[in-house]
């Protein structure tokens, strides 16, 4: 499927958004195409958790690239307020308008007797700083001002802290951002709100009602094969039968921090540039800080290189 | 349809998934999305609705299969037809019953269970008191032989909504709901029946009650079938529920090694739930104080003039653990639950330093952490568990090898029975750690009533530990490590 300039009209099913990522190279599941299926459907945000590095930021980006949607993308962190998040006065402008405005007042209150009557004729221009003039969105409420629609990406939402939740809470259950100066802002189109969790916090269950639940974890062989075909397509079937092999049997191993999809697909494409076409013991220990991220993984790891790859190769042979 | 759904829901909360009423719309939407042709999908979709965490998602696997298992035994519409056939040419008023299953069968499974609508209580009715009193033993009869598994089924799903079966909680539940739900398909006139034919004396009658015989056993097979399925969905998680309960109050030495297998998930939950509970931010907010620099720093776009005002944090202390464990004789069981839950508070617990002893202090963390827990457990009990009890040399290592693991944010939690064989209680040394730590916890699986006694110096120790606690079941470990973590809230 190509965007010759077709308007997104909908997913039909859940196969249509299989196909749909698939154009944009997301190689998807059923579970989680029917996750964005509903989402779409049932206007629900999708909450994702699910290892480092198996492709739930990257499922957003796909998404809007193949909505052909903006994708606005809110990075979480401790501290992360709602001034960051929803929206912000122009604080300079104000200020700005205010010096400006300074030597105009004669002008507009020089014939008013007393203060009474300059405050009544100030009166009318009290919002003036207060208004849309003067807001500048972020991410959440720049999401409610598509027009033509959105995906919100609210990335990492286990860092920020829980008082931020509380504040999403608005924003993911009815598409609206209050500010108190102006009024309640309406989504124009609701956007679709995908969250995603590394799990090092537990969220608030208010939070995780609001949300369809996804849990993306490590791809089975054949699955992770597809994937790194599609990213690193120049890569020789054999070398990425064996080297998919070979991420997951290390996974089984006694490690801290398993290596992920992203891993995988650096490691192709490290290979495929060390002209490699078969895995070897050598290239593999003098690669294998690419898939490891840990000084005592890597030495774990390194210690069975021999042993796994002659596992791998046997066991491609046997299956050929 | 929405009474499959319904009941589903009820399934999973009785299994203790927090179904909570909105999510109960949600899947009611995404089920008229998707519709029950596509199982596999249809299993997706409510995961992606009703479950809200990866052990949810567990629960929903296993209990959908169970729960919609019934749907894939029901027979194409065919068989169905020839059922309403039959039952047409018994009595007009189960026509109009049969009919209603009819329509529902159109791509819509039941799961036998959603229709104690008014079909069949009429009908059912009517079996039990007009005229069609007579007949209903002999449909039982002509039920059982008919050996048409479509009928039986419904049978049996009619009878078991109206036992209320899925109230069962317990597997000795069992024989009595069977005794309802047989109770409810009229069995009672078929027994009449049979004491009848008997009374009869004839060969006749003996070939009759044969069949009666033979035919009560089939519906005794498929009704306890029915009750047994039901409980694995309604009762078998909440009956573990039950039990897990009870074990949290165990005492840990008497379990068994079938207990301690149990433990584990409940002992990794516990830890999630101590983890989540401290997971509170780590800094806090001192209102009051101005950090003046930040402020400026922060206003400088603003032309210093201070539109944001940062107020000073105060970071609080992290925890920090050091534990040191009796690891002699009967001590052994409860340092073996202690680590488990310690090192499932990995996450929450970074600093965590673990020492056990018996006669002398050893260091065991590079054991715990490079391997398996089992296996870890097993060398160290190996290794270090066979000595005398020496608790004053355990406090003199502790101070003289490992001084600097000790400082202002440390707790330091002792899990022993305090038994020295009457040698040296190194009091000085205990109460220099004592002072130099933030807190000191004793945990003592004896009761408190053998305190002291003997050669047990724990009375001694007392008085300069933070607090000193009888902790011998996971209820007590949970309390413990809560009141640890409670000092770093």
């Amino acid at each position: 499927m190509t965007h010759t300039g077709l308007e997104f009209a909908g997913f039909e099913s859940a196969d249509t958004v299989s196909a749909r990522l698939a154009s944009v190279g997301y190689i998807s599941t059923a579970s989680i195409s029917t996750a964005v299926y509903l989402a779409h459907h049932l206007r629900k945000p999708i909450l994702i958790e699910g290892p480092a590095g198996v492709g739930k930021t990257d499922l957003a980006r796909s998404l809007a690239q193949s909505m052909e949607f903006p994708l606005l993308r809110m990075q979480c962190y401790e501290g992360l307020d709602e001034s960051k998040a929803l929206y912000e006065w122009k604080y300079g402008k104000q200020l700005l308008y205010t010096q400006i405005l300074k030597e105009k007042i004669h002008h507009l209150i020089g014939d008013a007797d007393g203060l009474d009557e300059s405050f009544k004729k100030l009166a009318g221009f009290q919002d003036l700083f207060f208004s849309r003039e003067f807001l500048e969105p972020r991410p959440l409420l720049k999401a409610m001002e598509q027009a033509g629609g959105s995906v919100l990406l609210i990335d990492e939402i286990d860092k920020s802290d829980e008082e931020f939740e509380a504040l999403l809470l608005e924003v993911l259950s009815d598409y609206q951002v209050t500010v108190p100066e102006i009024g309640t802002i309406e989504a124009i189109v609701p956007p679709l709100v995908i969250l995603t969790s590394n799990n090092t916090r537990e969220l608030g269950d208010a939070l995780k009602r609001r949300c369809l639940h996804l849990h993306i974890d490590f791809p089975n062989a054949d699955l992770e094969a597809r994937i790194v075909r599609s990213r690193v397509p120049d890569i020789s079937e054999r070398l990425l039968a064996q080297l998919v092999a070979f991420i997951q049997l290390v996974r089984d191993e006694n490690i801290r921090k398993l290596p992920s999809i992203s891993e995988t697909i650096d490691w192709a494409k490290t290979l495929l540039l060390l002209h490699a076409d078969s895995l070897d013991p050598v290239m593999v220990r003098n690669t294998l800080n690419v898939i490891l991220k840990r000084q005592t993984d890597i030495a774990e790891v390194n210690s069975q290189v021999d042993q796994l790859v002659r596992k791998v190769l046997t066991e491609q042979a046997e299956s050929a | 349809m929405e009474r499959t759904l319904t009941n589903y829901i009820r399934a999973l909360r009785t299994a203790g998934a927090g179904v909570s009423t909105t999510e109960a719309i949600d899947a009611a939407r995404a089920l008229e999305l998707v519709g029950y042709q596509d199982r596999g999908l249809l299993k997706m979709s409510l995961a992606a609705v009703l479950a809200k965490s990866q052990e949810e998602e567990v629960l929903h696997d296993r209990l959908f299969d169970l729960y919609f298992s019934y749907a894939e035994t029901k027979p194409p519409r065919q068989t169905q037809s020839e059922g309403e056939d039959q039952e047409d040419s018994d009595s007009a008023s189960d026509g109009s019953e049969s009919d209603s299953e009819g329509q529902e069968s159109n791509g819509q499974p039941s799961n036998g269970q959603k229709q104690p609508g008014s079909g069949q209580r009429g009908g059912s009715g009517q079996d039990k008191t007009g005229e069609a009193g007579e007949d209903a033993p002999l449909d039982l009869l002509e039920l059982a032989q008919s050996g048409d598994a479509t009928r039986m089924a419904m049978a049996m799903a009619q009878a078991g909504a109206r036992a209320d079966v899925d109230q069962i909680r317990f597997a000795t539940q069992v024989p009595y709901f069977v005794r309802r739900m047989l109770e409810e398909l009229g069995a009672e006139k078929l027994d009449k029946q049979l004491m009848a034919a008997l009374d009869e004396r004839t060969e006749e009658g003996t070939a009759r009650a044969e069949a009666l015989i033979e035919a009560r056993s089939t519906l005794m097979r498929n009704a306890r079938a029915y009750v047994e399925a039901r409980f694995e969905v309604f009762g078998r998680s909440a009956s573990e529920a039950f039990m897990n309960e009870v074990m949290m109050d165990r005492s840990l030495g008497a379990l068994t090694k079938s207990d301690m297998e149990r433990m584990k998930p409940i002992i990794a939950k516990m830890a999630k739930k101590l983890a989540a509970k401290h997971a509170r931010r780590r800094k806090v907010r001192n209102r009051g104080q101005l950090d003046l620099r930040r402020t400026l720093r922060a206003n400088a776009g603003n032309d210093g003039v201070p539109f944001d005002v940062i107020w000073k944090t105060k970071r609080k202390d992290k925890p920090k653990i050091v534990t040191i464990c009796d690891v002699s004789g009967s001590v052994a069981r409860y340092v073996r639950f202690l680590l488990l839950v310690l090192y499932a508070l990995r996450e929450k617990v970074t600093d965590l330093e673990t020492f056990c002893f018996s006669s002398h202090l050893v260091d065991v963390n590079h054991d715990l952490e490079s391997l398996p827990f089992d296996a870890a457990m097993d060398k160290i009990l190996r290794e270090v568990g066979n000595g005398s009890t020496d608790y004053g040399r355990a406090f003199t290592d502790l101070s003289r090898q490992y001084d600097s693991t000790i400082d202002k944010r440390t707790t330091v939690l002792i899990l022993g029975d305090g038994r020295n064989n009457n040698g040296d209680p190194a009091m000085g040394i205990f109460q220099d750690i004592a002072a130099k730590a933030k807190r000191v916890i004793w945990l003592c699986p004896e009761h408190p009533a053998s305190w002291g006694s003997g050669d047990s110096a724990l009375l001694q120790y007392k008085p300069f530990c933070s607090s000193l606690t009888h902790c011998s079941t996971v209820a007590d470990l949970e309390h413990a490590l809560d009141d640890v973590l409670l000092a770093y809230g």
